[in-house]
Protein backbone atom coordinates (compact mmCIF):
# COMPACT_ATOMS: atom_id res chain seq x y z
CA UNK A 1 0.00 0.00 0.00
CA UNK A 2 1.31 3.42 -0.97
CA UNK A 3 0.26 6.43 1.08
CA UNK A 4 1.06 9.93 -0.12
CA UNK A 5 0.25 12.49 2.53
CA UNK A 6 0.15 16.19 1.68
CA UNK A 7 3.19 16.18 -0.56
CA UNK A 8 4.23 19.58 -1.91
CA UNK A 9 7.10 20.54 -4.15
CA UNK A 10 8.04 23.97 -5.51
CA UNK A 11 10.74 24.23 -8.13
CA UNK A 12 13.00 27.30 -8.29
CA UNK A 13 11.47 28.92 -5.19
CA UNK A 14 11.93 32.65 -4.85
CA UNK A 15 12.69 33.23 -8.54
CA UNK A 16 10.56 34.33 -11.47
CA UNK A 17 10.51 30.71 -12.57
CA UNK A 18 8.92 29.59 -9.32
CA UNK A 19 6.62 26.68 -10.05
CA UNK A 20 4.46 24.88 -7.54
CA UNK A 21 4.54 21.46 -9.18
CA UNK A 22 2.84 19.54 -6.39
CA UNK A 23 0.34 21.17 -4.07
CA UNK A 24 -0.58 19.09 -1.02
CA UNK A 25 -1.18 15.92 -2.98
CA UNK A 26 -2.83 13.12 -1.03
CA UNK A 27 -3.28 9.65 -2.48
CA UNK A 28 -3.68 6.15 -1.14
CA UNK A 29 -3.05 3.22 -3.45
CA UNK A 30 -4.13 -0.18 -2.16
CA UNK A 31 -2.36 -3.40 -3.06
CA UNK A 32 -3.28 -4.46 -6.57
CA UNK A 33 -4.71 -1.06 -7.53
CA UNK A 34 -4.05 -0.09 -11.13
CA UNK A 35 -4.63 3.64 -11.43
CA UNK A 36 -4.28 5.74 -14.57
CA UNK A 37 -3.42 9.43 -14.33
CA UNK A 38 -4.46 12.07 -16.85
CA UNK A 39 -3.87 15.80 -16.84
CA UNK A 40 -2.66 18.69 -18.96
CA UNK A 41 0.99 19.41 -19.54
CA UNK A 42 2.55 20.73 -16.37
CA UNK A 43 -0.19 19.35 -14.16
CA UNK A 44 2.39 17.56 -12.01
CA UNK A 45 2.01 13.97 -13.21
CA UNK A 46 5.69 13.33 -13.82
CA UNK A 47 6.63 15.33 -10.73
CA UNK A 48 4.39 13.04 -8.70
CA UNK A 49 6.28 10.07 -10.13
CA UNK A 50 9.56 11.76 -9.33
CA UNK A 51 8.43 12.23 -5.73
CA UNK A 52 7.40 8.58 -5.42
CA UNK A 53 10.59 7.30 -7.06
CA UNK A 54 12.76 9.66 -4.99
CA UNK A 55 14.28 11.80 -7.76
CA UNK A 56 13.91 14.66 -5.27
CA UNK A 57 12.70 15.07 -1.71
CA UNK A 58 9.38 16.84 -1.19
CA UNK A 59 9.23 20.23 0.54
CA UNK A 60 6.38 19.07 2.73
CA UNK A 61 4.48 15.90 3.48
CA UNK A 62 5.47 12.28 3.64
CA UNK A 63 5.41 9.05 1.69
CA UNK A 64 4.78 5.61 3.09
CA UNK A 65 5.12 2.31 1.27
CA UNK A 66 3.82 -0.81 3.01
CA UNK A 67 3.92 0.95 6.35
CA UNK A 68 7.50 2.09 5.92
CA UNK A 69 8.29 5.80 5.78
CA UNK A 70 10.23 6.36 2.55
CA UNK A 71 10.08 10.16 2.40
CA UNK A 72 13.84 10.51 2.74
CA UNK A 73 14.98 7.13 1.45
CA UNK A 74 17.44 7.74 -1.39
CA UNK A 75 16.41 7.03 -4.96
CA UNK A 76 18.65 4.04 -5.56
CA UNK A 77 17.52 2.43 -2.32
CA UNK A 78 13.87 2.94 -3.20
CA UNK A 79 14.24 1.44 -6.63
CA UNK A 80 14.72 -1.94 -4.97
CA UNK A 81 10.95 -2.09 -4.68
CA UNK A 82 9.77 0.57 -7.14
CA UNK A 83 9.81 -0.30 -10.83
CA UNK A 84 9.85 2.60 -13.26
CA UNK A 85 9.39 3.03 -17.01
CA UNK A 86 10.07 6.28 -18.81
CA UNK A 87 8.49 7.67 -21.95
CA UNK A 88 11.84 7.59 -23.72
CA UNK A 89 12.50 3.91 -24.52
CA UNK A 90 16.24 4.63 -24.62
CA UNK A 91 16.39 5.61 -20.95
CA UNK A 92 15.61 2.30 -19.32
CA UNK A 93 18.43 0.19 -20.74
CA UNK A 94 22.19 0.42 -21.24
CA UNK A 95 22.79 0.45 -25.04
CA UNK A 96 26.36 -0.81 -25.11
CA UNK A 97 25.69 -3.78 -22.91
CA UNK A 98 24.09 -7.02 -24.02
CA UNK A 99 20.48 -8.01 -23.30
CA UNK A 100 21.77 -10.60 -20.88
CA UNK A 101 23.92 -8.07 -19.02
CA UNK A 102 21.05 -5.60 -18.77
CA UNK A 103 18.82 -8.27 -17.29
CA UNK A 104 21.55 -9.27 -14.85
CA UNK A 105 21.68 -5.71 -13.53
CA UNK A 106 17.92 -5.61 -12.99
CA UNK A 107 18.13 -8.99 -11.33
CA UNK A 108 20.46 -7.46 -8.72
CA UNK A 109 17.41 -6.30 -6.84
CA UNK A 110 16.45 -9.82 -5.89
CA UNK A 111 19.87 -11.12 -5.37
CA UNK A 112 20.39 -10.29 -1.74
CA UNK A 113 21.72 -13.82 -1.45
CA UNK A 114 24.37 -13.42 -4.16
CA UNK A 115 27.50 -11.38 -3.57
CA UNK A 116 28.58 -8.40 -5.65
CA UNK A 117 31.29 -10.43 -7.34
CA UNK A 118 29.00 -13.22 -8.53
CA UNK A 119 28.68 -13.54 -12.29
CA UNK A 120 25.81 -14.53 -14.56
CA UNK A 121 25.37 -18.26 -13.95
CA UNK A 122 23.92 -20.85 -16.30
CA UNK A 123 20.82 -20.91 -14.13
CA UNK A 124 20.39 -17.12 -14.38
CA UNK A 125 20.81 -17.40 -18.13
CA UNK A 126 18.11 -20.05 -18.37
CA UNK A 127 15.82 -17.89 -16.26
CA UNK A 128 16.48 -14.82 -18.46
CA UNK A 129 15.76 -16.90 -21.56
CA UNK A 130 12.49 -18.07 -20.16
CA UNK A 131 11.48 -14.53 -19.19
CA UNK A 132 12.47 -13.09 -22.59
CA UNK A 133 10.48 -15.78 -24.37
CA UNK A 134 7.36 -14.51 -22.58
CA UNK A 135 7.73 -11.19 -24.43
CA UNK A 136 7.19 -13.02 -27.72
CA UNK A 137 9.71 -10.86 -29.58
CA UNK A 138 12.38 -13.44 -30.24
CA UNK A 139 14.79 -11.65 -27.89
CA UNK A 140 15.65 -14.94 -26.16
CA UNK A 141 17.82 -15.83 -29.16
CA UNK A 142 19.65 -12.50 -29.11
CA UNK A 143 20.83 -12.44 -25.53
CA UNK A 144 24.43 -11.66 -26.52
CA UNK A 145 23.42 -8.70 -28.69
CA UNK A 146 23.96 -5.14 -27.44
CA UNK A 147 20.66 -3.52 -26.49
CA UNK A 148 21.49 -0.55 -28.73
CA UNK A 149 20.64 -2.73 -31.73
CA UNK A 150 17.04 -3.26 -30.62
CA UNK A 151 14.08 -1.17 -31.73
CA UNK A 152 12.37 1.27 -29.36
CA UNK A 153 9.50 -1.14 -28.78
CA UNK A 154 11.82 -4.03 -28.03
CA UNK A 155 13.81 -1.85 -25.66
CA UNK A 156 10.67 -0.73 -23.87
CA UNK A 157 9.48 -4.35 -23.56
CA UNK A 158 12.89 -5.25 -22.17
CA UNK A 159 12.70 -2.36 -19.70
CA UNK A 160 9.27 -3.58 -18.62
CA UNK A 161 10.69 -7.04 -18.06
CA UNK A 162 13.62 -5.57 -16.10
CA UNK A 163 11.30 -3.50 -13.93
CA UNK A 164 9.06 -6.45 -13.11
CA UNK A 165 11.41 -9.42 -13.14
CA UNK A 166 11.57 -9.04 -9.40
CA UNK A 167 7.98 -8.13 -8.54
CA UNK A 168 8.06 -4.49 -7.40
CA UNK A 169 5.81 -3.16 -4.66
CA UNK A 170 4.73 -0.48 -7.07
CA UNK A 171 5.21 0.05 -10.79
CA UNK A 172 5.36 3.58 -12.24
CA UNK A 173 4.60 3.87 -15.95
CA UNK A 174 5.24 7.37 -17.30
CA UNK A 175 3.56 7.32 -20.73
CA UNK A 176 5.71 4.36 -21.54
CA UNK A 177 4.04 3.67 -24.89
CA UNK A 178 3.74 7.27 -26.10
CA UNK A 179 6.97 7.26 -28.10
CA UNK A 180 6.26 3.96 -29.86
CA UNK A 181 4.51 3.40 -33.17
CA UNK A 182 0.83 2.40 -32.77
CA UNK A 183 1.26 -1.34 -33.40
CA UNK A 184 4.23 -1.63 -31.05
CA UNK A 185 2.44 0.51 -28.47
CA UNK A 186 -0.46 -1.94 -28.44
CA UNK A 187 1.94 -4.83 -28.03
CA UNK A 188 3.83 -3.23 -25.14
CA UNK A 189 0.54 -2.23 -23.52
CA UNK A 190 -0.79 -5.80 -23.79
CA UNK A 191 2.40 -7.06 -22.18
CA UNK A 192 2.01 -4.49 -19.43
CA UNK A 193 -1.58 -5.51 -18.77
CA UNK A 194 -0.66 -9.18 -18.68
CA UNK A 195 2.33 -8.78 -16.37
CA UNK A 196 0.51 -6.43 -14.02
CA UNK A 197 -2.52 -8.74 -13.82
CA UNK A 198 -0.49 -11.96 -13.44
CA UNK A 199 1.67 -10.62 -10.65
CA UNK A 200 -1.02 -8.50 -9.06
CA UNK A 201 1.29 -5.47 -9.18
CA UNK A 202 0.19 -2.14 -7.76
CA UNK A 203 0.54 0.24 -10.66
CA UNK A 204 0.36 3.95 -11.51
CA UNK A 205 0.27 4.90 -15.17
CA UNK A 206 0.39 8.32 -16.79
CA UNK A 207 -1.40 8.42 -20.12
CA UNK A 208 -2.53 11.00 -22.61
CA UNK A 209 -5.13 8.73 -24.06
CA UNK A 210 -8.51 9.37 -22.41
CA UNK A 211 -9.99 6.07 -23.56
CA UNK A 212 -7.01 4.25 -22.16
CA UNK A 213 -7.39 6.17 -18.92
CA UNK A 214 -10.90 4.79 -18.47
CA UNK A 215 -10.39 1.32 -19.92
CA UNK A 216 -7.17 0.31 -18.24
CA UNK A 217 -6.91 -0.57 -14.59
CA UNK A 218 -9.36 -0.01 -11.81
CA UNK A 219 -9.09 3.66 -11.02
CA UNK A 220 -8.63 6.99 -12.82
CA UNK A 221 -7.00 10.08 -11.38
CA UNK A 222 -6.96 13.52 -12.93
CA UNK A 223 -4.37 16.12 -12.04
CA UNK A 224 -4.34 19.86 -12.50
CA UNK A 225 -2.00 22.55 -11.20
CA UNK A 226 -0.23 20.16 -8.86
CA UNK A 227 -3.37 18.73 -7.31
CA UNK A 228 -5.41 15.59 -7.82
CA UNK A 229 -8.72 17.13 -8.86
CA UNK A 230 -10.62 14.02 -9.62
CA UNK A 231 -10.42 10.41 -8.44
CA UNK A 232 -12.89 7.84 -9.69
CA UNK A 233 -13.16 4.07 -9.40
CA UNK A 234 -15.64 1.22 -9.19
CA UNK A 235 -19.22 1.55 -10.43
CA UNK A 236 -19.04 5.27 -11.14
CA UNK A 237 -15.95 4.77 -13.35
CA UNK A 238 -17.52 1.94 -15.32
CA UNK A 239 -20.38 4.22 -16.33
CA UNK A 240 -18.12 7.03 -17.55
CA UNK A 241 -17.22 8.00 -21.06
CA UNK A 242 -14.53 10.35 -22.31
CA UNK A 243 -16.89 13.33 -22.50
CA UNK A 244 -17.88 12.84 -18.87
CA UNK A 245 -14.22 12.90 -17.95
CA UNK A 246 -13.62 16.13 -19.87
CA UNK A 247 -16.66 17.68 -18.28
CA UNK A 248 -15.49 16.71 -14.83
CA UNK A 249 -12.16 18.26 -15.62
CA UNK A 250 -13.72 21.58 -16.63
CA UNK A 251 -15.83 21.54 -13.49
CA UNK A 252 -12.94 20.87 -11.13
CA UNK A 253 -10.34 23.11 -12.65
CA UNK A 254 -12.58 25.89 -13.92
CA UNK A 255 -10.99 25.69 -17.36
CA UNK A 256 -11.27 23.61 -20.49
CA UNK A 257 -8.79 20.88 -21.13
CA UNK A 258 -5.83 22.43 -22.86
CA UNK A 259 -3.97 19.49 -24.23
CA UNK A 260 -4.09 18.85 -27.96
CA UNK A 261 -2.70 15.39 -27.62
CA UNK A 262 -5.46 14.36 -25.27
CA UNK A 263 -8.17 15.93 -27.38
CA UNK A 264 -6.78 14.27 -30.48
CA UNK A 265 -6.57 10.92 -28.79
CA UNK A 266 -10.24 11.15 -27.78
CA UNK A 267 -11.20 11.54 -31.41
CA UNK A 268 -9.15 8.70 -32.81
CA UNK A 269 -10.36 6.54 -29.93
CA UNK A 270 -7.56 4.05 -30.08
CA UNK B 1 68.51 -2.68 -39.78
CA UNK B 2 66.06 0.13 -39.24
CA UNK B 3 64.36 -1.42 -36.23
CA UNK B 4 66.69 -3.47 -34.08
CA UNK B 5 65.52 -6.21 -31.74
CA UNK B 6 66.52 -3.97 -28.87
CA UNK B 7 64.20 -1.20 -30.02
CA UNK B 8 61.30 -3.60 -30.49
CA UNK B 9 61.96 -5.10 -27.08
CA UNK B 10 61.99 -1.72 -25.37
CA UNK B 11 58.86 -0.67 -27.23
CA UNK B 12 57.06 -3.82 -26.05
CA UNK B 13 58.26 -3.45 -22.47
CA UNK B 14 57.44 0.22 -22.05
CA UNK B 15 54.29 -0.32 -24.14
CA UNK B 16 53.06 -2.85 -21.62
CA UNK B 17 53.80 -0.54 -18.68
CA UNK B 18 52.11 2.45 -20.33
CA UNK B 19 49.38 0.04 -21.38
CA UNK B 20 48.36 -0.22 -17.73
CA UNK B 21 47.71 3.54 -17.70
CA UNK B 22 45.74 3.10 -20.93
CA UNK B 23 43.72 0.38 -19.19
CA UNK B 24 43.14 2.78 -16.34
CA UNK B 25 41.77 5.34 -18.80
CA UNK B 26 39.74 2.61 -20.46
CA UNK B 27 37.92 2.23 -17.15
CA UNK B 28 37.47 5.92 -16.36
CA UNK B 29 37.11 7.38 -19.85
CA UNK B 30 35.47 4.60 -21.87
CA UNK B 31 33.54 2.61 -19.32
CA UNK B 32 32.56 5.22 -16.74
CA UNK B 33 32.41 8.03 -19.30
CA UNK B 34 34.23 10.28 -16.85
CA UNK B 35 37.10 12.63 -17.72
CA UNK B 36 39.70 11.90 -15.07
CA UNK B 37 42.67 14.22 -15.49
CA UNK B 38 44.42 13.18 -12.30
CA UNK B 39 46.35 10.54 -14.27
CA UNK B 40 49.56 12.60 -14.55
CA UNK B 41 49.87 13.16 -10.81
CA UNK B 42 48.68 9.70 -9.91
CA UNK B 43 51.31 8.13 -12.17
CA UNK B 44 54.08 10.18 -10.59
CA UNK B 45 52.68 9.32 -7.17
CA UNK B 46 52.95 5.61 -7.98
CA UNK B 47 56.51 6.13 -9.13
CA UNK B 48 57.53 8.20 -6.10
CA UNK B 49 55.94 5.87 -3.57
CA UNK B 50 57.41 2.89 -5.44
CA UNK B 51 60.91 4.37 -5.42
CA UNK B 52 60.68 5.26 -1.74
CA UNK B 53 59.49 1.82 -0.65
CA UNK B 54 61.98 0.09 -2.96
CA UNK B 55 64.77 2.01 -1.23
CA UNK B 56 63.54 1.59 2.32
CA UNK B 57 61.61 -1.68 2.09
CA UNK B 58 61.22 -4.25 -0.62
CA UNK B 59 60.52 -3.80 -4.35
CA UNK B 60 57.51 -6.16 -4.27
CA UNK B 61 56.12 -4.30 -1.28
CA UNK B 62 56.73 -1.11 -3.30
CA UNK B 63 54.41 -2.37 -6.05
CA UNK B 64 51.58 -2.90 -3.59
CA UNK B 65 52.27 0.41 -1.84
CA UNK B 66 52.03 2.21 -5.20
CA UNK B 67 48.75 0.49 -6.01
CA UNK B 68 47.39 1.55 -2.62
CA UNK B 69 48.54 5.14 -3.20
CA UNK B 70 46.87 5.13 -6.62
CA UNK B 71 43.64 3.76 -5.20
CA UNK B 72 43.66 6.50 -2.57
CA UNK B 73 44.19 9.15 -5.24
CA UNK B 74 41.33 7.71 -7.30
CA UNK B 75 39.16 7.58 -4.20
CA UNK B 76 39.68 11.29 -3.51
CA UNK B 77 38.92 12.20 -7.15
CA UNK B 78 35.81 10.01 -6.96
CA UNK B 79 34.53 11.48 -3.70
CA UNK B 80 35.03 15.02 -5.06
CA UNK B 81 33.00 14.12 -8.14
CA UNK B 82 30.17 12.29 -6.43
CA UNK B 83 29.66 13.41 -2.84
CA UNK B 84 30.75 17.00 -3.44
CA UNK B 85 29.47 17.24 -7.02
CA UNK B 86 32.67 18.79 -8.40
CA UNK B 87 32.71 18.52 -12.19
CA UNK B 88 34.76 15.52 -13.23
CA UNK B 89 37.36 17.47 -15.22
CA UNK B 90 37.77 19.96 -12.38
CA UNK B 91 38.02 17.21 -9.75
CA UNK B 92 40.85 15.62 -11.71
CA UNK B 93 42.69 18.90 -12.12
CA UNK B 94 42.35 19.71 -8.41
CA UNK B 95 43.72 16.33 -7.38
CA UNK B 96 46.45 16.55 -9.99
CA UNK B 97 47.58 19.93 -8.69
CA UNK B 98 47.54 18.77 -5.08
CA UNK B 99 49.45 15.64 -5.95
CA UNK B 100 52.39 17.68 -7.24
CA UNK B 101 53.20 18.78 -3.69
CA UNK B 102 52.37 15.36 -2.28
CA UNK B 103 54.75 13.75 -4.78
CA UNK B 104 57.53 16.21 -3.88
CA UNK B 105 56.94 15.45 -0.20
CA UNK B 106 57.08 11.70 -0.82
CA UNK B 107 60.46 12.18 -2.52
CA UNK B 108 61.71 14.21 0.44
CA UNK B 109 61.27 17.56 -1.40
CA UNK B 110 63.75 16.61 -4.08
CA UNK B 111 62.75 16.75 -7.72
CA UNK B 112 64.11 13.25 -8.36
CA UNK B 113 65.46 10.20 -6.58
CA UNK B 114 67.54 7.41 -8.05
CA UNK B 115 67.26 3.78 -6.96
CA UNK B 116 70.43 2.50 -8.60
CA UNK B 117 72.11 -0.32 -6.75
CA UNK B 118 68.96 -1.52 -5.01
CA UNK B 119 67.15 -4.63 -6.21
CA UNK B 120 63.95 -4.04 -8.20
CA UNK B 121 61.19 -6.45 -9.18
CA UNK B 122 62.91 -6.70 -12.55
CA UNK B 123 66.35 -7.51 -11.12
CA UNK B 124 64.89 -10.02 -8.66
CA UNK B 125 62.97 -11.73 -11.47
CA UNK B 126 66.01 -11.69 -13.74
CA UNK B 127 68.05 -13.34 -11.00
CA UNK B 128 65.84 -16.42 -11.10
CA UNK B 129 67.93 -17.94 -13.89
CA UNK B 130 71.34 -17.45 -15.46
CA UNK B 131 70.38 -18.50 -18.98
CA UNK B 132 71.25 -16.06 -21.75
CA UNK B 133 67.69 -16.04 -23.06
CA UNK B 134 66.28 -15.34 -19.61
CA UNK B 135 68.78 -12.55 -18.99
CA UNK B 136 67.71 -10.91 -22.22
CA UNK B 137 63.92 -11.32 -22.10
CA UNK B 138 62.99 -11.71 -18.42
CA UNK B 139 61.61 -8.18 -18.06
CA UNK B 140 59.34 -8.59 -21.07
CA UNK B 141 58.13 -11.98 -19.81
CA UNK B 142 57.40 -10.55 -16.38
CA UNK B 143 55.45 -7.65 -17.89
CA UNK B 144 53.57 -9.93 -20.29
CA UNK B 145 52.57 -12.23 -17.43
CA UNK B 146 51.50 -9.29 -15.31
CA UNK B 147 49.51 -7.67 -18.14
CA UNK B 148 47.83 -10.99 -18.99
CA UNK B 149 46.93 -11.51 -15.34
CA UNK B 150 45.51 -8.00 -15.04
CA UNK B 151 43.50 -8.32 -18.25
CA UNK B 152 42.02 -11.62 -17.07
CA UNK B 153 41.20 -10.23 -13.64
CA UNK B 154 39.61 -7.11 -15.17
CA UNK B 155 37.65 -9.24 -17.63
CA UNK B 156 36.35 -11.39 -14.80
CA UNK B 157 35.54 -8.35 -12.70
CA UNK B 158 33.65 -6.50 -15.45
CA UNK B 159 31.37 -9.50 -15.80
CA UNK B 160 30.47 -9.60 -12.11
CA UNK B 161 27.41 -7.87 -10.73
CA UNK B 162 29.59 -5.02 -9.43
CA UNK B 163 31.46 -4.75 -12.74
CA UNK B 164 28.22 -4.76 -14.73
CA UNK B 165 26.84 -2.02 -12.48
CA UNK B 166 29.96 0.09 -13.08
CA UNK B 167 29.58 -0.37 -16.84
CA UNK B 168 25.90 0.51 -16.73
CA UNK B 169 26.69 3.66 -14.73
CA UNK B 170 28.73 4.99 -17.65
CA UNK B 171 26.25 3.77 -20.22
CA UNK B 172 22.84 4.87 -18.96
CA UNK B 173 22.47 6.72 -15.69
CA UNK B 174 18.63 6.84 -15.57
CA UNK B 175 18.59 3.08 -15.97
CA UNK B 176 21.07 2.68 -13.17
CA UNK B 177 19.06 4.79 -10.77
CA UNK B 178 15.94 2.81 -11.65
CA UNK B 179 17.82 -0.40 -10.93
CA UNK B 180 18.73 0.30 -7.31
CA UNK B 181 22.37 0.95 -8.10
CA UNK B 182 24.06 3.92 -6.45
CA UNK B 183 25.84 5.63 -9.36
CA UNK B 184 28.08 7.64 -7.01
CA UNK B 185 29.39 4.51 -5.36
CA UNK B 186 30.06 2.92 -8.76
CA UNK B 187 32.03 5.96 -9.95
CA UNK B 188 34.15 5.90 -6.80
CA UNK B 189 34.86 2.17 -7.12
CA UNK B 190 35.69 2.58 -10.81
CA UNK B 191 38.05 5.48 -10.17
CA UNK B 192 39.76 3.55 -7.36
CA UNK B 193 40.48 0.69 -9.75
CA UNK B 194 41.61 3.14 -12.39
CA UNK B 195 43.88 4.93 -9.90
CA UNK B 196 45.30 1.61 -8.70
CA UNK B 197 46.27 0.67 -12.25
CA UNK B 198 47.94 4.04 -12.83
CA UNK B 199 49.81 3.75 -9.52
CA UNK B 200 50.99 0.27 -10.48
CA UNK B 201 52.25 1.54 -13.85
CA UNK B 202 54.11 4.35 -12.05
CA UNK B 203 55.75 1.91 -9.68
CA UNK B 204 56.85 -0.34 -12.54
CA UNK B 205 58.26 2.48 -14.66
CA UNK B 206 60.19 3.77 -11.62
CA UNK B 207 61.74 0.36 -11.02
CA UNK B 208 62.29 -0.12 -14.75
CA UNK B 209 64.16 3.18 -15.14
CA UNK B 210 65.61 2.96 -11.62
CA UNK B 211 64.59 6.51 -10.85
CA UNK B 212 61.67 8.73 -10.01
CA UNK B 213 61.22 12.26 -11.27
CA UNK B 214 58.63 14.86 -10.34
CA UNK B 215 57.91 15.61 -14.01
CA UNK B 216 57.65 11.98 -15.03
CA UNK B 217 53.89 12.06 -15.37
CA UNK B 218 53.54 15.27 -17.34
CA UNK B 219 51.50 14.58 -20.45
CA UNK B 220 50.84 10.99 -19.37
CA UNK B 221 47.11 11.40 -19.85
CA UNK B 222 47.64 12.35 -23.50
CA UNK B 223 49.95 9.41 -24.11
CA UNK B 224 47.54 6.98 -22.47
CA UNK B 225 44.64 8.48 -24.39
CA UNK B 226 46.58 8.08 -27.63
CA UNK B 227 47.23 4.41 -26.80
CA UNK B 228 43.59 3.90 -25.85
CA UNK B 229 42.31 5.45 -29.07
CA UNK B 230 44.76 3.56 -31.27
CA UNK B 231 43.77 0.37 -29.48
CA UNK B 232 40.07 1.02 -29.81
CA UNK B 233 40.31 1.26 -33.58
CA UNK B 234 40.87 -2.53 -33.45
CA UNK B 235 37.93 -3.31 -31.21
CA UNK B 236 35.37 -0.71 -32.27
CA UNK B 237 32.88 -3.21 -33.56
CA UNK B 238 33.56 -5.95 -31.07
CA UNK B 239 31.35 -6.63 -28.09
CA UNK B 240 33.85 -8.94 -26.47
CA UNK B 241 35.26 -7.32 -23.36
CA UNK B 242 38.38 -9.49 -23.37
CA UNK B 243 39.33 -8.32 -26.86
CA UNK B 244 38.59 -4.72 -25.93
CA UNK B 245 41.00 -4.97 -22.98
CA UNK B 246 43.72 -6.67 -25.02
CA UNK B 247 43.38 -4.13 -27.82
CA UNK B 248 44.10 -1.33 -25.35
CA UNK B 249 47.45 -2.96 -24.56
CA UNK B 250 48.15 -3.50 -28.25
CA UNK B 251 47.39 0.17 -28.87
CA UNK B 252 49.89 1.14 -26.21
CA UNK B 253 52.62 -1.04 -27.69
CA UNK B 254 51.89 0.32 -31.17
CA UNK B 255 52.18 3.82 -29.77
CA UNK B 256 55.62 2.99 -28.40
CA UNK B 257 56.59 1.67 -31.84
CA UNK B 258 55.58 4.94 -33.40
CA UNK B 259 57.69 6.74 -30.82
CA UNK B 260 60.63 4.39 -31.52
CA UNK B 261 60.29 5.16 -35.22
CA UNK B 262 60.34 8.86 -34.41
CA UNK B 263 63.51 8.22 -32.41
CA UNK B 264 65.11 6.44 -35.35
CA UNK B 265 64.16 9.35 -37.57
CA UNK B 266 66.14 11.57 -35.20
CA UNK B 267 63.15 13.50 -33.92
CA UNK B 268 64.56 15.35 -30.89
CA UNK B 269 63.37 14.09 -27.50
CA UNK B 270 62.03 17.55 -26.71
CA UNK B 271 59.51 17.17 -29.54
CA UNK B 272 57.98 13.97 -28.18
CA UNK B 273 55.07 15.61 -26.43
CA UNK B 274 54.19 17.35 -29.68
CA UNK B 275 54.40 14.03 -31.50
CA UNK B 276 52.05 12.45 -28.91
CA UNK B 277 49.62 15.33 -29.20
CA UNK B 278 49.66 15.00 -32.99
CA UNK B 279 49.07 11.26 -32.83
CA UNK B 280 46.06 11.73 -30.54
CA UNK B 281 44.61 14.46 -32.70
CA UNK B 282 45.10 12.44 -35.90
CA UNK B 283 43.74 9.24 -34.35
CA UNK B 284 40.58 10.99 -33.17
CA UNK B 285 40.14 13.05 -36.31
CA UNK B 286 40.86 10.27 -38.81
CA UNK B 287 37.37 8.71 -39.03
CA UNK B 288 35.76 12.14 -39.46
CA UNK B 289 38.37 13.11 -42.03
CA UNK B 290 37.63 9.94 -43.96
CA UNK B 291 33.90 10.71 -43.87
CA UNK B 292 34.49 14.25 -45.13
CA UNK B 293 36.70 12.97 -47.95
CA UNK B 294 34.13 10.41 -49.02
CA UNK B 295 31.39 13.08 -49.11
CA UNK B 296 33.69 15.22 -51.20
CA UNK B 297 34.36 12.36 -53.57
CA UNK B 298 30.66 11.59 -53.92
CA UNK B 299 29.95 15.23 -54.60
CA UNK B 300 32.54 15.60 -57.34
CA UNK B 301 31.38 12.32 -58.93
CA UNK B 302 27.81 13.62 -58.88
CA UNK B 303 28.90 16.93 -60.40
CA UNK B 304 30.79 15.14 -63.16
CA UNK B 305 27.78 12.95 -63.92
CA UNK B 306 25.55 16.01 -64.08
CA UNK B 307 27.97 17.78 -66.42
CA UNK B 308 27.98 14.73 -68.66
CA UNK B 309 24.18 14.63 -68.79
CA UNK B 310 24.13 18.30 -69.70
CA UNK B 311 26.75 17.71 -72.41
CA UNK B 312 24.41 15.23 -74.06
Amino acid sequence: MLTIDHISKTFHPGTVNEKRALDHVCLTLHDGDFATIVGSNGAGKSTLFGAIAGSFYPDEGFLELDGQDITFVREHNRSKYIGRLFQDPLMGTAPHMTIEENLAIAYLRASAHTSFISRISARDRAFFREQLALLGMGLEDRMKNPVGLLSGGQRQALTLLMATMVTPKILLLDEHTAALDPATAVKVLDLTKRIVAERHITCLMVTHNMNQALELGSRTLMMDAGRIVFDVSGEERRGMCVDDLLERFAASSGAAFNNDRILLSTETGE
Amino acid sequence: MFLTAGIIQTALETGLIYGLVALSLFISFTILNVCDLSTDGCYTLGCAVGALVTLSGHPVLAVFASIAAGVLSGFITGILQTTFRVQSILAGIIVNTGLYTVNLAVMGFKSNIAIFGTPTVFSLWKGLSDGAFWQEWSALILLLLLAALLVLVLHFFLGTRLGLSIRATGDSSPMVRASSINPGFMIVVGLCISGGLTGLAGSLIGQYNKMSDINLGTGMVTIALASLIIGQTFSNRSIHMLWKLVSVLIGSMLYRFIISLALRLNVPTEAFKLVSALIVAVAIAAPQLRALLSIQRKRSAELRARAQRKGK
